[in-house]
């Protein structure tokens, strides 16, 4: 991947800079982007709650090939592993915990929908317009890949390595506070069977007391 | 110790006393009484010292200036006189004999510490005035002691009647005080000083531009504090008040205060001659119309009131024509004989239960049961009647002699108007003065009817202070001789025409009276009339207010009984109905100032209910409406917020991206 | 490449995310779009930063640390909503209406709002009438423990 990126990169700096006549990276990266925009639309307006969490998946792994062919290699594969991996099957075990309908649900959606409608419409007027109008003339030039495993790792623990730390400290804070909320009822939690990854935390918070 | 500082201490004394008394009294009870009489005792002491010292000599002056008081200085001064030396000596003598007294009058009152306190803080207000030589720690004074007398009238403020006539007192004192602060202040402009004696020095070289606008504005508060007319009409009614502050009012303070301040500034008022001819007509309205007024008075007390208005017009009619000493002579003499009228008046009021003329004439040997109060009163009455030879004759034939000197063209300052004005109404007065004080002592104690009731002996405190004051009352006269030599130098002694002619009128005023009693007393079995308080072990000052409280239910009026067997009735005709109420003043006020400033109130009462408030409802109604709109759009959804925060961002962000551009 | 295409890409994610989260009623469907807004931030740092060649690679950086983030809130999240879920009986984001005004209120009425919340907000609750109570008794507990 990283060399099919940094053709691609090498294809786009010959190419003139104009949106008419686009790189093959571009074309990709268009394809790819809309494809990724189509699963975002469909799990946000899809009724069925499954649904939409699988399509979030196909969202998701699209900005993954996104970044990939931004030549960001490390990222790609952290979000498929943390998001695809995880983060989706933790919203999956969400719905199963609040006993989210299989099947199409007639209330999915708010009563707010048309409001909804309109703010995001105009937020997206807005910014396109503004990003359009600022950016429309900038040219990234892919030519040597610019996030290697190599470097993103030597970079990280040698210039951000302190926020790095804290970061754990954080992922630890959020670690506590999710048992702690899980823990209130965990006696009925246990009672329904169901317990998911954070109430396998609290159980093992409890064997280690 | 210097004299200064012992006239410092006279004042101050008092004052501390009075400190003390209000933070102690209440909670040390044993330490009232101390507290009250033992200040004003060695304030008396220490004043007789100073008066000793100064003997009559150049006046003492001293001053210190705390602070720069910008381009008027005011100093802290003493301008001790022999007129500030006796007067001083006066004050503390009544106010010791008021405090003792007070303290069996007031025996089982509650309130006692805070009133004791406040007569202390009333003589230091006093003796400041009298000892100070800086006109603007005189009116600090002054001020104190119009606040004072508002408290101790109101001292039995749970009835309607204290409460009214403190604040009548009050309200009309502080009318005749606006112009007279206004009158200090262009005199101070005039003379470039608060110093009395500067003032003085300005005036004799004629440094006065407006002479007679300041005196004439300088005699409003004058004629409010010494219940001059117009502005007497709170006078009868501080009767509302224990006896022993009436005493302390009208005998040695506050009354005395305005006479005293005119005496000590009679040669600003010299300069004008039409001042003193203001002052003389004044002063001869005051005296005939209260001689007249107290003829058909019922309540014992508000007679004496009426009788004090009237010697207070002899004092001004004395300043009128340019005597001081004569004034000032009078005003000792009569503040012995009426603090001794006032005190015997509270005793008698004690033994008979009621203040009622009229019940006190139904009864019998009421003299038998206060003897003490008996023979103290009548001496006290004849020197009011100016009977030689008691103190009131000389002190009244000074004035008299005064007048006829000044009427005869024989005075360098005064014209002779004011002295034929005052001769003429003193002349008169002095005929009316006889024959209420008879009229006040065959009443009294000369009743037929049912026997007084016994309450046994009167305290000593109050019977003892009695006999004190009986003695200046009967042998001030004596001092005739050596007055002259602490005032201006003036004879004094009284001049054998208007000897004759006073006592000739008081004997004939004495002896109507007693032939028209005669007359009437017979009435008196057929008619049943009179009230008894009914109290008769309280304490004197309870006695008094219930007295006062049932006056009005019992008689119709606070003034006036309809007892036919009054001789005053007789002798009056139909002026009595309007003497009764005081010449209707007190009417006439009502319709030009009171009702019209009711008017005005209930004009703005009506414009801030229903004009201002309007709008201040119509203010908070808007707001109301738009809250409730508002609070429609707070659903609780969290979406709905989230929508509208969200939206609001993307409008500004959409106007700051447009003004970036448009600026760039 | 034009810069052009990922940043646009990054905003209408970021609107559809936006969307979601304004129309969504299952709160689990309301993290997603939370998720969809995230990533279109990260599509964008990571974007700006192949552009700009950043030294010390900020923007992938911040990245990483914007994805760990989004784990931690999407575990809180997601703990919340299960302790909504079971206190409630429900999951659905407007039906958590408990800061408003009771529609019984009226709108109009003045002093006499306070006392009728309060005398409606009793019977709002009528399954833990010993609520306050047992709560008391837990504090004198612990106080005099």
């Amino acid at each position: 991947m990283t060399l099919a990126a940094a053709g691609h990169g090498t294809l786009a700096a010959a190419a003139p800079q104009g949106f008419l006549s686009p790189t093959g990276v571009e074309i990709a990266f268009v394809l790819v982007g809309l494809v990724t925009l189509g699963a975002a639309v469909v799990t946000v307006t899809t009724r069925q709650l499954v649904h939409a969490a699988l399509w979030l998946v196909v969202a998701l792994g699209g900005l993954a090939v996104e970044y990939l062919l931004l030549t960001a290699e490390f990222i790609a594969w952290v979000q498929v592993l943390i998001y695809v991996g995880s983060v989706v099957v933790l919203l999956l075990f969400g719905l199963m915990l609040t006993r989210a309908p299989i099947g199409r649900s007639p209330d999915a959606d708010s009563g707010n929908r048309p409001v909804a409608l309109a703010v995001a419409l105009a937020a997206a007027g807005a910014l396109v317009w503004v990003v359009a109008d600022a950016f429309r003339t900038q040219w990234i030039d892919l030519d040597k890949p610019q996030g290697t495993t190599d470097v993103t790792g030597s970079i990280l623990f040698r210039h951000w390595v302190l926020p790095f730390e804290a970061l754990s400290v954080l992922l630890l804070a959020a670690l506590v506070g999710a048992i702690v909320l899980s823990r209130r009822n965990a006696a009925r939690s246990d009672r329904d069977g169901a317990p998911g990854g954070r109430t396998g935390a609290g159980d093992s918070d409890k064997e280690q007391r | 110790m210097t004299t200064t500082t012992l006239a410092v201490l006279v004042p101050l004394l008092p004052f501390l006393g009075a400190v003390a008394g209000l933070l102690l009294g209440r909670r040390v009870p044993g330490l009232a009484r101390p507290l009250a009489v033992l200040p004003a005792l060695t304030s008396l002491a220490l004043a007789a010292i100073v008066a000793v010292r100064q003997g009559g000599d150049a006046a003492v002056d001293a001053a210190t200036q705390l602070t720069p008081t910008g381009s008027v200085p005011i100093d802290l001064a003493l301008h001790i006189d022999g007129f500030a030396a006796l007067v001083a000596v006066l004050v503390g003598v009544v106010a010791s004999c008021v405090q003792i007294y007070s303290t069996a009058y007031l025996r089982d009152d509650p309130r006692y510490p805070s009133y004791a306190a406040l007569v202390s803080l009333f003589t230091s207000a006093m003796l400041l005035v009298v000892y100070s030589g800086d006109l603007m720690v005189l009116l600090v004074g002054w001020e104190i002691m119009g606040i004072c007398s508002y408290f101790l009238v109101g001292h039995y403020w749970e009835t309607p009647e204290a409460r009214a006539a403190s604040l009548k007192a009050f309200l009309v004192t502080k009318l005749g005080d606006v112009p007279f602060l206004i009158g200090l202040f262009a005199l101070a402009v005039d003379a470039d000083s608060f110093r009395i004696t500067r003032i003085l020095a300005t005036v004799a070289q004629g440094g006065l531009d407006h002479p007679t606008l300041i005196a004439l504005l300088l005699l409003a508060g004058v004629a409010g504090k010494s219940a001059q007319f117009p502005l007497h009409t709170w006078l009868p009614d501080a009767m509302a008040g224990p006896t022993p502050v009436s005493a302390l009012i009208h005998a040695a303070t506050m009354v005395a205060a305005g006479v005293y301040f005119i005496a000590r500034l009679l040669p600003v008022f010299a300069a004008s001659a039409a001042a003193l001819v203001v002052l003389a007509v004044m002063a001869a309205v005051t005296m005939a119309g209260s001689a007249l007024a107290a003829l058909a008075q019922d309540d014992i007390k508000r007679v004496l009131a009426y009788s004090t208005i009237g010697q207070l017009g002899y004092m001004t009619g004395a300043l009128a024509v340019g005597d001081r000493g004569a004034a000032v002579f009078h005003l000792l003499s009569h503040g012995a004989f009426k603090a001794l009228l006032f005190l015997a008046a509270g005793v008698i009021i004690h033994a008979a239960g009621t203040n009622s003329l009229a019940a006190m004439s139904r009864m019998k040997d009421l003299r038998a049961r206060v003897p003490d109060a008996y023979w103290t009163m009548t001496v006290a009455l004849l020197a009011l009647a100016a009977i030689p030879p008691f103190s009131g004759f000389f002190s009244k034939e000074a004035v008299l002699g005064a007048a006829e000197h000044t009427a005869t063209g024989h005075a360098e300052s005064a014209p002779e108007t004011a002295g034929w004005i005052v001769l003429v109404a003193g002349l008169v007065t002095a005929l009316l003065t006889a024959a209420y004080a008879a009229r006040l002592w065959l009443l009294a104690f000369h009743g037929r009817g049912p026997e007084a009731p016994d309450h046994g002996r009167q305290p000593v405190a109050m019977t003892a202070v009695l006999w004190v004051l009986a003695v200046p009352s009967l042998a001030f006269g004596v001092t005739v001789g050596v007055l002259p030599d602490w005032f201006d130098g003036h004879k004094l002694a009284p001049t054998l025409t208007t000897s004759v002619l006073g006592t000739g009128f008081a004997l004939v005023g004495a002896l109507v009276t007693y032939g028209a009693w005669r007359h009437t007393t017979a009435l008196a079995a057929r008619v049943p009339i009179g009230a008894v308080a009914a109290h008769p072990d309280a304490d004197a000052g309870q006695v008094e207010a219930e007295a006062i409280a049932t006056h009005a239910p019992a008689y119709g009026d606070v003034a006036s009984a309809p007892d036919p067997a009054d001789p005053g009735r007789l002798l009056l005709g139909p002026l009595h109905r309007h003497a009764a109420v005081g010449f209707h003043l007190d009417a006439l006020y009502a319709a030009l100032f009171v009702r019209p400033v009711q008017a005005g109130a209930r004009l703005v009462r009506f414009l801030d209910r229903e004009v201002v408030d309007t709008y201040v409802r119509g203010a908070g109604t808007a707001p109301r409406w738009l809250g409730a709109a508002v609070r429609r759009a707070q659903t609780g959804n969290v979406q709905t917020y989230l929508s509208a925060l969200l939206a609001g961002t993307v409008v500004l962000a959409v106007a700051a991206v447009l003004v970036a551009t448009a600026g760039a | 490449m034009h810069l052009a295409y990922p940043a646009v890409l990054a905003v209408l994610l970021f609107c559809v995310g936006l969307y979601g989260v304004l129309a969504r009623r299952n709160a689990i469907l309301v993290l997603m779009s939370v998720e969809l807004m995230l990533n279109a931030v990260n599509l964008n740092l990571v974007a700006f930063d192949v552009w700009l060649r950043d030294a010390l690679h900020a923007g992938q950086a911040l990245t990483l640390f914007t994805i760990a983030i989004a784990a931690a809130e999407i575990g809180i999240g997601l703990a919340i909503v299960l302790a909504v879920y079971r206190n409630r009986g429900t999951s659905a984001v407007d039906d958590l209406r408990d800061t408003a005004e009771l529609p019984d209120d009226g709108g109009d009425g003045d002093g006499g709002t306070d006392s009728e919340g309060a005398a409606a907000d009793e019977p709002d609750e009528p399954g833990k009438p010993d609520g306050p109570a047992a709560g008391k008794a837990s504090q004198k507990a612990e106080a005099t423990a």
